[in-house]
């Protein structure tokens, strides 16, 4: 059992931080089409670390890993053949 | 660890939580054909909120993490003051965090926005539909940080009075994932309807 040690946490939180400040300055000076893209990546790196980490995935086994995985997959799956058809309508 | 089953326990949370997951990302789904289909007036209406008060919530949250995970690691280690302290911190956080969404609701109902409200719908349907989706999203995501105080609240106790400990900690731990996934909803919230302008 893997203890996580407090200034680890620290070191993600000021990540974290720093990912949210890159995240409003990108949003704000980035042109057109990155300006939309550049947050939402942003925004799933901090959501990693926040798994990885705060949620101590990173130290899981993998069976944790491969169902969070497909959960993501399903989403992912919902959200892209939904736009599959209302691309096209 | 000693108790009875810690990883069925911890795998139960997870598969509630990948339901969570589910939830709220249907209403993305939801943000992003609506979005695809209105990306000017979704841009425009993003205007009417506050990046400011967004940022503060997301820092808030964020921060509310880090003592929510110290909290846990001080428990495994037997570090029982620390725990209780950052413990106590992450509730307090969570209700900042309820508090600032309090007066951002508050400003925009007397600003005559709230769903089916008579200044919103003279806009577009656009605007409506950007306004529904932030306040129903918002307000969900709300709700699950009040179930997340509450939730950490109740831990509270057995944490003072050492029913959790550095031997048996599974439901802290458990109350954990819960709030770190509501930190985590709100880390894709905050861009969608606060960064698109």
């Amino acid at each position: 059992m893997k203890i996580i040690t407090y200034s680890t946490y620290v070191m993600v939180w000021l990540g974290l931080l720093a990912l949210t400040a890159l995240s409003v300055t990108g949003a704000g000076i980035a042109p057109g089409a990155l300006a939309a893209l550049l947050p939402l990546l942003i925004a799933a790196i901090k959501a990693l670390l926040v798994l990885a980490f705060f949620m101590h995935l990173k130290y899981e086994g993998w069976a944790i890993k491969i169902m969070l995985g497909g959960t993501v997959v399903t989403l992912a799956i919902i959200i892209g053949f939904t736009f599959i058809d209302t691309s096209f309508r | 660890m000693v108790i009875k089953d810690y990883t069925g326990a911890k795998i139960g949370m997870w598969l509630f939580l990948f339901t969570e997951i589910i939830l709220f990302g249907g209403m993305f789904l939801l943000y992003s054909v609506y979005r695809s289909t209105h990306p000017h007036e979704f841009h425009e209406a993003a205007e009417g909120l506050n990046v400011i008060t967004g940022i503060i919530n997301t820092i808030v949250l964020l921060t509310s993490s880090l003592t929510m995970a110290v909290s846990i690691s001080a428990t495994q280690k037997g570090h029982k003051k620390i725990s209780i302290i950052f413990l106590t911190l992450t509730i307090l956080l969570g209700l900042a965090f309820l508090t600032n969404k309090y007066f951002e609701w508050g400003y925009k109902f007397r600003h005559g926005i709230y769903p089916d409200s008579p200044g919103l719908l003279k806009e577009g349907s656009g605007e409506v539909l950007f306004y529904g989706l932030y306040f129903v999203m918002t307000g969900l995501h709300g709700l699950h940080v009040l179930a997340g105080v509450l939730l950490l609240s109740i831990m509270l106790p057995p944490v003072i009075n050492g029913k959790i400990n550095s031997m048996a900690y599974v439901k802290l731990e458990n109350s954990g994932l819960y709030w770190h996934l509501v930190d985590i909803i709100w880390i894709f919230i905050f861009p969608l309807f606060y960064l698109i302008t």
